[in-house]
């Protein structure tokens, strides 16, 4: 295997709470992603996923052990990476193509050329080219999140951290953008980290899963996805999808008996 | 014998759509216009029950008169007259609301960008507005001399409160993950106020600004109560110790009317400097 593009080394995350006490959100972490690697985080609510997320995006920093990224320590947010979240959180007083270059308005406080032209292409890669100069709330909720996409694309990260992207959308919004964002994967390949609790979104689209205890956060098992590539519909009825998926499913119920 | 047969059907097939919609158009104008026209329909009602209800029971006019005799009375004062007691009350007025807008909106930055600052001020603030301006006026009438100065300080401090607890409270209402994309993208805090939390304030800024029309309206007639010599304010302390009760009213409508416009003003300006931050019934 190559040097790892992420590497979590013994991560503990300590909180405090409001009335002086310390929380432990993570608890001895360690992973490694590789480059290009699709992996998948599952886990009940509140075991410390998103901040995983935050630790990556240099926005948090763990109490002890280290979070790496290409080899070095994250100290600071980086530039490598580019961020969706649950909501689409995109800017109500901007038309499609101006939430796009927001990033550049935002870091730089101007837009080129050049960046509206990538812009428009990530427009079209999202399949949302003709909605460019259209307003935000002509936008369903499932357009709105690939605008977001699309914005968290514009600085060309190598690592894209997607904290439940799709938990806000519909079911049957959901499984189209599942599949959106497995095209969009093949056609610009990144490593991805995916919060979810989603089992069937995170066998669908993920390499390796890495399935989280309750709080505080450890990593219970990581599982390899061997359902063959490209993935469809047909997936779905896969017998090896299904063997994971009830895996995973018997695994969060075992636990919650214990 | 077949053309006509044939298009027959065919023109009165089309007929029905064509009369629906007109008939639906029609019914719809009706309702939009009941829809402009009750409001004014119903002031005017309240102002020939009024009229009626003073002749009738024969109430003295320095006591309450009708709405003829408010008109009539107005009409003793010249038009010049007027509009230099309305300019008095405009100009404090809009000059206490333009100086609570200058120190509440860069206030309420301060207050949402430090927690200290916010525990430091916020109960200064609070203590200031809890304060009945009415009962401070005379106050700052004799430590700040018989100026402009007194006048807008009082309006400025009905008018301030609530564009710093509105314009704070709209800061802090941006989504937590606009702040993270922010904060990923290394931006300064500068761009952070400029390009999200201040734009996403403005519905916030905008409804304390309009509050805060009729706020500097009454802060400026209130001025007007404690030491003027012009003035609508001063116009009405000065014709009910004469008894000229329909001065006063009048003096009042144009308040009213004042109060409105500045009010309109607001909206229209909300309406063209961001359209966004208003429902979209109201775009």
């Amino acid at each position: 295997m190559d040097e790892p593009v992420i590497r979590f080394r013994n991560v503990v995350q300590d909180f405090t709470r409001d009335d002086g006490g310390r929380v432990r959100a993570l608890d001895n972490l360690s992973f490694d992603i590789g480059r290009h690697e699709f992996v998948a985080v599952l886990g009940p609510s509140g075991c410390g996923k998103s901040t995983l997320l935050r630790l990556l995006a240099g926005l948090v920093f763990p109490t002890g052990g280290s979070v790496e990224i290409f080899g070095m320590k994250v100290t600071e947010p980086r530039d490598e990476i580019g961020i969706v979240f649950q909501r689409p959180t995109l800017l109500p007083w901007y038309n499609v193509l101006d939430n796009v270059t927001f990033p550049m308005r935002h870091k730089y406080g101007r837009v080129t050329e050049a960046e509206k032209t990538r812009a428009r292409e990530l427009l079209d890669l999202v399949e949302l080219g003709a909605f460019a100069g259209a307003g935000i709330d002509q936008l369903s909720g499932g357009m709105q999140q690939r605008v977001a996409i699309a914005r968290a694309l514009l600085l060309d990260p190598d690592i894209l951290l997607m904290d439940e992207p799709f938990s806000a959308l519909d079911a049957l919004t959901r499984d189209e953008m599942s599949f959106e964002l497995m095209r969009i994967w093949a056609e610009k390949p990144k490593t991805v980290l995916f919060i979810t609790h989603s089992i069937p979104e995170a066998v669908l689209l993920a390499d390796r899963i890495i399935v989280m205890t309750p709080r505080p956060g450890a990593v219970r098992e990581v599982l390899d996805v061997r359902v063959p590539r490209p993935r469809s519909l047909a997936s779905l009825s896969d017998p090896q999808f299904n063997a994971l998926a009830n895996h995973i499913r018997a695994s969060l119920f075992s636990r919650r008996a214990a | 014998m077949l053309s006509p047969t044939t298009s027959a059907p065919a023109s009165s097939a089309v007929a029905p759509p064509e009369a629906e919609p007109r008939k639906a158009t029609l019914g719809l104008n009706i309702a939009a216009l009941a829809n402009k026209v009750a409001p004014l329909l119903a002031f005017l009602t309240l102002l020939i029950v009024w009229e009626a209800g003073c002749r009738l029971f024969r109430v003295p006019s320095f006591l309450l008169p009708p709405p003829s005799a408010i008109v009539m009375g107005a009409r003793d004062i010249s038009g010049d007259l007027w509009l230099g007691h309305a300019w008095a009350t405009i100009r404090v007025a809009l000059m206490g609301y333009l100086a609570a807008v200058v120190i509440s909106i860069p206030l309420a930055i301060a207050l949402s960008s430090s927690k200290l600052l916010s525990r430091t001020l916020y109960p200064l603030i609070v203590v200031v507005h809890s304060m009945p301006i009415v009962a401070v006026a005379p106050i700052i009438v004799v430590t700040l001399g018989a100026s402009d100065l007194p006048r807008v300080v009082i309006t400025f401090l009905i008018t301030f409160f609530p564009i710093v607890v509105t314009t704070t409270a709209g800061l802090l209402a941006t989504p937590e993950e606009l702040i993270e994309l922010s904060r990923s993208l290394r931006a300064s805090r500068w761009r952070e106020y400029t390009q999200i939390r201040l734009p996403f304030a403005l519905p916030y800024i905008f409804s304390a600004l309009k509050i805060a029309t009729t706020l500097s309206v009454v802060g400026a007639v209130v001025a007007e109560f404690v030491a003027a010599e012009k003035g609508l304010g001063y116009m009405i302390m000065f014709s009910t110790s004469f008894f000229k009760i329909n001065h006063s009213f009048a003096s009042l409508a144009i308040l009213v009317a004042i109060s409105l416009c500045f009010f309109q003003l607001m909206v229209f300006i909300q309406k063209w400097l961001a359209p966004w931050s208003l429902p979209r019934s109201e775009r």
